[in-house]
């Protein structure tokens, strides 16, 4: 085990109690990536390299990134008067707290006989191109059509509905001298505007 | 002789490591090659402000420094005297913490990049199996630490332009990672070390460079493009547009940590550079045959100087873009391109030798540029402005 | 710790149950979709540490099954901050506990 995965852990589980306690949610997501970072500190000490640095591409680079930007268009980085913990918190922590006695114990009965091949695995990038490509071509595909489904379809549900109704996107109703407002990066801009006036 | 200045640097360091004992070796040789990075760019930095700020002041028909030392050139001494004894301010309700951490995670996420970048032959930190892989995670993080600075210092000039910043940074990095999805195409491997020795032989005294080739000359123009926009530089500087949002994201900063943006933004635009030339200009091989006699990391550093003056003269030249624009131009106009970039390099392998492949890749990539590019970014790009307002 | 393997099984049940307790607990919805994310990472952290010490990381198998989840995660965020948005555009409020009614 040694002192470096202890302090890794220490990290990873210091982020993820933080991101789960901390009252302000910009500080929760950054705590949130402190836990990412740990983890792929984790995954990199596990030999586990490709994996390690996707996950910082795809959790630090990316889905913190989503979170950051969701927060603060739903208003969320100032904190609510009336308490961040819902009222029914002390059953979620028992339920946490009973599900990870539950774990526990079970990762200590089953100790003795976890499987412990200490041999390094001898992994390139090569291989897990050649695997994706042969052995799991098909779930790469699958994902690869999820990946573009995905973002369609959030971009759909989170698209501004129009106020008025007549105002179809992509249509510009009457007296609206707009012509590229149907784009992206236009619509982008004026909705963190617009969430900012509110 | 040539072969000893060649490795110069590596003979000094395995020289210098052969008076210590044997286990100390190791992290030993790591430190100092951390530490020759850690020394080397920031002098690159400083170089490059003075070019900079006088090829600029050239391009706009004026003289640029000239007070400090023989010519101005030592201008960035006086400029690094006065960040370091400035005083440094913190707004009252900034985020304390956040505040003081977000240009350090900046720095050193940029500095991260160059372990894996070679800078000569034998002249490489670590030469990773992934290493294109952790360059791109280490670009990643960047984005985290501008929207810290934006976010903690309680300034809307500061929140809008880290905004605006995270937003370009993410939509310009998927095309910087497409266009480099190309190379790892045709290599068939992440290690930076490999990418360069693919790109090392000669034929008629002229080298096999990746951008010599239909998709690599695509790829490395789409890339030169989001590189510029992932380092936030003119044209693509709007985050910190002086005329609309003061200094955007670093706006509270002052002194020594404003220093450190500035630092980090430079420092950033050399690993771009570098990658870049790794990737596509043959990194540290001769541009001929006949000049493999001069060492490799001179043609390294070279490369890195002359893309340095091409972000200069773009600086110098081109106009801003409209937030709008920016983002038609990266999901419109360089997002299908790299796309079909990575079509065209599959069918560039599997057409075999042969001056076929040429035609045929060459005339998608022309179509796809007319119509993509000409006729579809026509209309869209000096329409009138249009505003829509909180209902 | 007897087994290598069992120290980060009960790190990624810790962080587990870390998360679970913050999607159970908080109001915000952005916060509970954090704290699923955490258990998502949690569960990648035993397939590969599972992949590791298990008779043949060769196969890849449990690299590959984390990886694939890596993906899956960064879509389901996506999709799920969505909701948020467009949820908190409608309701405005993005406190789960208010969200109590059906009829929009």
């Amino acid at each position: 085990m040694g002192l470096v995965f202890y302090l890794i852990s220490a990290f990873a589980v210091g982020g993820a109690l933080a991101a789960v306690l901390l009252k302000n949610l910009v500080h929760a997501a950054l705590a949130l990536t402190i836990a990412f970072f740990g983890l792929a500190l984790l995954f990199l000490r596990l030999d586990a390299q490709f994996a390690g640095f996707a996950q910082i591409l795809v959790y630090v680079g990316a889905v913190a990134i989503l979170v950051v930007f969701a927060i603060l268009l739903t208003k969320g980085s100032e904190v609510p008067k009336d308490g961040v913990f819902s009222k029914s918190w002390l059953a979620g922590l028992a339920i946490s707290a009973g599900v990870f006695a539950v774990l526990a114990w079970a990762v200590m009965q089953a100790a003795p006989s976890l499987p412990n091949e200490s041999a390094v695995p001898s992994v390139s990038v090569n291989d897990i191109g050649n695997a994706l490509m042969s052995r799991y071509v098909l779930p790469l595909e699958i994902i690869a059509v999820l990946l573009t489904a995905a973002p369609l379809g959030a971009v759909i549900v989170a698209m501004h509905e129009k106020a008025g109704k007549q105002e179809k996107l992509g249509a510009p109703g009457p007296g609206s001298p707009r012509t590229s407002s149907g784009s992206w990066g236009g619509d982008f801009v004026s909705e963190t505007w617009e969430t900012r006036k509110n | 002789m040539t072969e000893r200045l060649d490795q110069i640097f590596v003979v000094l360091k395995h020289w210098l490591l052969g008076y210590l004992p044997e286990s100390w070796q190791t992290p030993v040789g790591v430190v100092i090659s951390v530490v020759c990075i850690i020394g080397l760019y920031p002098a690159l930095f400083a170089i490059t402000t003075v070019l900079e700020r006088k090829g600029v002041g050239r391009i706009q028909n004026r003289l640029g420094p000239n007070r400090v030392g023989p010519y101005g050139i030592l201008q960035p001494m006086a400029d690094g005297i006065k960040s370091l004894t400035k005083e440094d301010i913190v707004p009252t309700s900034a985020d304390a913490v956040v505040h003081f951490l977000a240009p350090i995670i900046l720095v050193v996420t940029v500095f991260m990049g160059f372990a894996v970048l070679p800078m000569g032959r034998n002249m490489v930190l670590v030469d990773m199996d992934a290493g294109l892989l952790f360059y791109f995670a280490m670009g990643a993080s960047t984005e985290l630490s501008v929207f810290m600075a934006g976010w903690s210092s309680r300034n809307k000039y500061s929140l809008l332009g880290a905004m605006r910043a995270v937003a370009q940074m993410i939509s310009y990095e998927v095309a910087l990672l497409l266009s480099s999805v190309v190379i790892v195409m045709m290599t068939g491997s992440l290690s930076l070390v490999k990418i360069v020795e693919a790109q090392n032989h000669y034929s008629y005294g002229l080298p096999h460079w990746f951008i010599f080739t239909p998709w690599g000359f695509a790829a490395f123009i789409m890339y030169a493009i989001a590189g510029t926009a992932e380092t936030n530089r003119s044209p693509f500087d709007l985050p910190e547009g002086e005329s609309e949002l003061v200094a955007g994201y670093h706006t509270e900063y002052s002194g020594f940590k404003f220093a450190l943006f500035f630092l980090g933004e430079y420092v950033a635009m050399f690993s771009i550079s570098g990658l870049g030339s790794t990737l596509f200009l043959g990194g540290w091989m001769a541009p001929f045959a006949a000049l493999q006699f001069i060492p490799s990391w001179i043609w390294f550093f070279g490369k890195l100087f002359v893309s340095m003056g091409v972000f200069i003269w773009v600086r110098g030249t081109l106009p801003r873009l409209r937030q709008d624009q920016l983002m038609n131009f990266a999901w419109k106009f360089v997002l299908p391109m790299c796309l079909l970039n990575l079509f065209v390099a599959a069918l560039w392998r599997f057409m075999g030798d042969g001056w076929l492949r040429w035609v045929v890749c060459s005339a998608i990539l022309i179509l796809a540029y007319v119509s993509i590019g000409r006729e579809g970014m026509r209309r869209k790009q000096f329409g009138p402005r249009s505003y829509r307002y909180a209902e | 710790m007897p087994n290598p393997l069992s120290g980060y099984l009960i790190v990624a049940a810790l962080i587990f149950a870390i998360g679970l307790a913050g999607a159970l607990t908080r109001r915000n919805a952005i916060m509970v979709l954090i704290g699923i994310e955490l258990m998502l990472n949690a569960a990648n952290l035993n397939l590969i540490a599972f992949w590791r010490y298990g008779p043949h990381p060769e196969l890849l198998t449990g690299m590959m099954f984390a990886i694939f989840s890596i993906a899956v995660a960064a879509a389901e965020a996506a999709v799920g901050l969505g909701l948020v948005i467009s949820i908190y555009r409608h309701a405005k409020t993005s406190d789960v506990e208010q969200m109590n009614r059906m009829k929009g």
